[in-house]
């Protein structure tokens, strides 16, 4: 079986997968992070999406294979060691942004790397269009949006 | 602490876990030694099964076991039950057909489960299920409501000799027709409430685990009510008796309805498990869920209002198609009837109403109660004929509406469908929503929308619904087989703090925030000392769960007569310790004082006096401070409100924009403002979905075409606008909290405000009725064919 060594979250490993492991599956099932998840089978719903080398993938379309070399943040990765939240959870928590939490992984790192790849700031608009890839079947995105517009001046501060 | 109690917006308890990856699904659980369950289902819609060859299967690496209807069978598996029975015109009882947990003799829907592989690996599941041969036979199948009552049908179930499966009636036909015989106008209308997927975003799951030493088994599974699974299946599918019998509903991501019903999978894993003797888990691949999670609405209907000249509604008459699918899903008999016509009246004063619903079985995947179940069909049944009796009236739409209020000094209204509504004020839901949405500013709006060359229109919809289900005898003489209570235990421990434990399922909802207030607010403990506890049966003392928007109205109050316990308990022990009498006694922020004195004891002195009982009235009462009750509701209740809708349709492509949306909802007492407005924003989120971009689709030959998230259009956060929600609320009379319940108002009276507003910016066109969902292409061509007529005039 083919080798693959990455760093999650900061830590480095080396698994076992067969050729087939999605990189969803090797984080779930090899290494027991089950913060990313998987909400469809046609890279539709963004449940799974972590940073690979830090810009946003969908974990369950790319190949356990395929990440080998790289450096993986998943959303066990994003507190500070002594737990302060980074300030995406932070204002998805103070914009009450979730409520069943299925999405919310994939949502918040999906939500971090739109508000990286824009340092200029982001519309509404342009945040409703960010979001394109992830899906949300309780919140109607209205809070979303307000938590991601609030952690973006948060997170180009510091 | 700050204000913590009922009225307060505190950030949810429950957030810390799921924003940092803690949270804990049915798919994060792994069982020491588990295996994994693939299921082989039909991709037929109707088929006769010759024979299941599992030869190769068997022989594929990795796998331990296989298993067929006949296996279950074999160990006398019941089918899965029916979790209502309604009865016919006739007085006869429903046709109720078997619903094998793996297909027997024959398959009727895509999806349908026929053989369930047990393996080392999912993957090694997965590849021995496509190894295993199926000789079927097809047969000719339905896959349209309409064709399920066609002369020369295929049957879905040949010894029913037909497709129906009741045909059901509420009101005086007689007197209803009269009131059409006299009156200036009638207006009809033909509707189609389209067929949905719920589709929570976490996929259903189930683990099965067997105890061999002591025979116990634990189910793992997303369900919105773990005590009724282990009632059902225990009792009717696998015959384990509940002592034996643990289910466990951790975290689930989202429900919507679809995780109430028991499902084959459950019994399939927890079955399996004692038969291969280790523990079983299944996930749903999203693909799968749309095949086997039950759908909802689908139903086809014709309307017709009796009006009085000056526009008052004088009778009402419906006839109501409503698809099943190939089975009875737990609770889908009583959608179309108990749910859906009892709410005819709406809130109008129409004098007499009859409907008369026929439930058919298809070919599809199961129908049942999808977020508000029953009440959305009414109620955009009820509000696009009241849009288009303004339009062949000529009267105003907002004026139409105030003039068949129900008054709000009428209350308690008995309507001529059953219902008794306890109180409700629509005028004034009405009069903010229209000053919120500046309903009176509109035309200004349009004509500023038309120099951009698009159509603009503003759409109403008041509405009411019925939630808290519901009063157990009630319900139990229209079919239920079950009791709707609810059940709470309160257990304050020690050294005062407090767990609740819930027979409702957070899912969601953010109960763990929300009914820890209710602690904060009765017993004055802080919220960092309150836990809630739910989804195990193995710790709640019993429940029915959560759907109906009961949990606050239904649980909550179940709390608070718990609480009250509490109180009268610790009254005694106060009494005790500061010899006085009981009846002096006073309790209020988290304090017991003797009355007029400055003796006291905190919640705390009195609960470890409890726990260390050294000085204590020990012949009076028993130590410890841990009480339960049942709460059994005494009418349903009844959120209404008005929501208001302004779209924007580009006419070169058909597509809808919404630019606005309003909602003002009446929900009752509101514990937290912040959790629902959240609700109310993914209710209308998901009625916006329903009329601009949602349906289940099947093709003529039974096929599901809108099977996956490439196929079936979710709404995406640039589908939808920035919502303005407000609540105006009156109190419920009948339950100790006033709650009426938040969960589904957004689905319900949306959807109908998003059409209304479509057809009134396709006005111009004479367009009349749209059926949901008004996509782009569809808009388009309707424009197109307009503008064709409009030149030829």
């Amino acid at each position: 079986m083919p080798q693959v060594t990455l760093t999650v979250n900061g830590k480095q490993h080396t698994v076992e997968v067969e050729g087939r492991t999605l990189l969803v599956e090797l984080l779930r099932e090899k290494l027991g992070l089950t913060g990313t998840h998987v909400g469809c089978d046609t890279s539709q719903c963004g449940a799974c999406v972590v940073h690979v080398d830090g810009v946003s993938a969908k974990s369950c379309t790319m190949l356990a294979v395929q990440a080998n070399g790289t450096s993986v943040t998943t959303i066990e990765g994003l507190a500070a060691a002594d737990g302060t939240l980074h300030p995406m959870q932070e204002m998805f928590r103070e914009h009450h942004a979730l409520q069943c939490g299925f999405c919310t992984p994939g949502m918040v790192m999906s939500a971090i790397d739109l508000v990286n790849s824009n340092p200029a700031g982001l519309t509404e608009k342009e945040i409703r269009e960010g979001l394109e890839g992830n899906l949300c079947r309780c919140t109607g995105y209205h809070n979303i949006v307000k938590a991601i517009a609030a952690a973006a001046p948060l997170m180009h501060a510091k | 602490m700050g204000f913590e109690g009922i009225g307060a917006s505190v950030r949810r308890k429950e957030d810390l876990r799921f924003l940092s990856g803690n949270g804990n699904y049915t798919d994060d659980i792994n069982r020491p030694g588990q295996l994994y369950a693939v299921m082989r289902r039909s991709d037929r819609p109707h088929a006769k099964i010759n024979g299941i060859d599992t030869a190769a299967a068997s022989k594929a690496p990795g796998v331990v076991a296989i298993f067929t209807g006949a296996d279950m069978a074999k160990d006398e598996i019941g089918g899965l039950p029916c979790g209502w029975q309604i009865h016919n015109k006739d007085g006869s009882p429903m046709a109720e057909p078997p619903h094998p947990v793996l297909a027997i003799g024959k398959v009727r829907h895509v999806g349908d489960p026929v053989a369930v592989v047990i393996a080392e690996t999912k993957q090694q599941a997965r590849d021995a299920a496509e190894l295993i041969a199926i000789d079927y036979h097809d047969l000719p199948s339905i896959s349209s409501t309409p064709d399920a009552i066609a002369a020369g049908a295929p049957l879905v179930h040949d010894e029913l000799g037909s497709n129906i499966c009741y045909d059901w009636h509420i009101g005086d036909k007689a007197v209803v027709d009269a009131a059409f015989a006299g009156a200036a106008h009638v207006v009809k209308l033909d509707l189609v409430n389209n067929r949905l997927v719920p589709n929570a975003m976490e996929p259903r799951a189930a683990i099965g685990d067997y105890d061999t030493s002591s025979g116990d088994y634990t189910l793992y599974t997303t369900s919105q009510n773990p005590h009724v699974i282990r009632l059902l299946m225990g009792a009717f599918v696998l015959h384990i008796p509940e002592n034996k019998l643990r289910v466990v509903a951790p975290d689930v991501g989202g429900g919507f309805g679809s995780k109430i019903y028991h499902y084959a999978e459950e019994a399939i894993v927890t079955w399996a498990s004692a038969k291969v003797r280790r523990p079983v888990k299944w996930t749903a691949d999203r693909t799968e869920s749309f095949m086997s999670d039950a759908h909802g609405r689908d139903h086809v209907s014709t309307a017709e209002m009796a009006v009085a000249a000056d526009g008052k509604f004088l009778g009402l008459r419906i006839h109501t198609l409503a698809n099943m699918g190939a089975y009875l899903s737990t609770f889908a008999p009583a959608v179309p009837t108990y749910l859906y016509a009892t709410l005819l009246a709406g809130v109008y004063t129409t004098p007499v109403i009859y409907c008369e619903v026929k439930a058919v079985f298809t070919h599809t995947v199961p129908v049942d109660a999808y977020r508000g179940a029953g009440r959305p069909e009414a109620t955009f049944l009820l509000e696009r004929l009241v849009d288009c009796i303004a339009q062949d009236t000529g009267i105003d739409r907002v004026e139409l509406r105030r003039k068949n209020f129900i008054p709000s000094n009428a209350f308690p209204y008995q309507t001529p469908v059953a219902l008794q509504y306890d109180s409700g004020d629509y005028q004034t839901t009405l009069k903010v929503a229209l000053a919120n949405a500046d309903w009176d500013g509109f035309e200004a709006r349009r004509a500023e929308a038309k120099s951009r060359g698009k159509l603009r229109g503003i759409g109403i919809s008041t509405y009411l619904e019925a939630c808290g289900i519901a009063p157990s005898a009630v319900v139990g003489s229209l079919g239920a087989r079950a009791g709707l209570y609810e059940v709470a235990n309160i257990r304050v421990h020690p050294t005062g703090s407090v767990t609740v434990f819930t027979g409702t399922h957070s899912h969601g909802q953010g109960h763990e925030t929300t009914l820890a207030q209710l602690v904060c607010d009765q017993l004055g403990v802080p919220l960092s000392q309150v836990d809630v506890v739910h989804g195990d049966t193995a710790k709640i003392p019993f429940g029915m769960g959560t759907y109906g928007s009961r949990s606050l109205a239904v649980g909550g109050s179940a709390m608070v007569k718990a609480m009250d316990k509490i109180i009268a308990k610790g009254k005694k022990i106060a009494a005790h310790l500061m010899e006085a009498s009981v009846e002096d006694i006073e309790f209020a922020n988290n304090t017991f004082t003797v009355a007029g004195t400055d003796k006291s004891k905190t919640l705390t002195d009195i609960s470890l006096a409890a726990y260390v009982p050294h000085n204590y009235p020990i012949d009076e009462i028993e130590p410890g401070l841990d009480e339960t009750a049942f709460y059994d509701p005494k009418n349903f209740t009844f959120p209404g409100g008005c929501h208001i809708a302004e779209v924007e349709i580009d006419p070169e492509t058909g597509v809808t924009t919404v630019i606005n949306f309003t909602a003002v909802d009446d929900v009752g007492r509101v514990v937290n403002p912040m959790i629902v407005e959240g609700q109310i924003q993914g209710g209308v989120a998901q009625g916006i979905g329903q009329a601009l971009l949602e349906a289940a689709i099947y093709d003529k030959s039974g096929q599901l075409l809108s099977g996956s998230m490439m196929d079936y259009t979710m709404p995406r956060a640039d589908n939808l606008p920035n919502f303005n929600v407000a609540t105006e609320n009156t109190m419920c009379t009948h339950n100790p909290l006033g709650s009426k319940g938040c969960g589904e108002v957004g689905a319900i009276g949306s959807p109908p405000a998003i059409m209304n507003a479509v057809i009134d910016a396709l006005k111009d066109y004479g367009v009349r009725h749209i059926d949901m969902p008004a996509t782009g292409p569809k808009l388009w061509s309707i424009i197109q064919a307009g503008q064709t007529k409009m030149a030829a005039e």
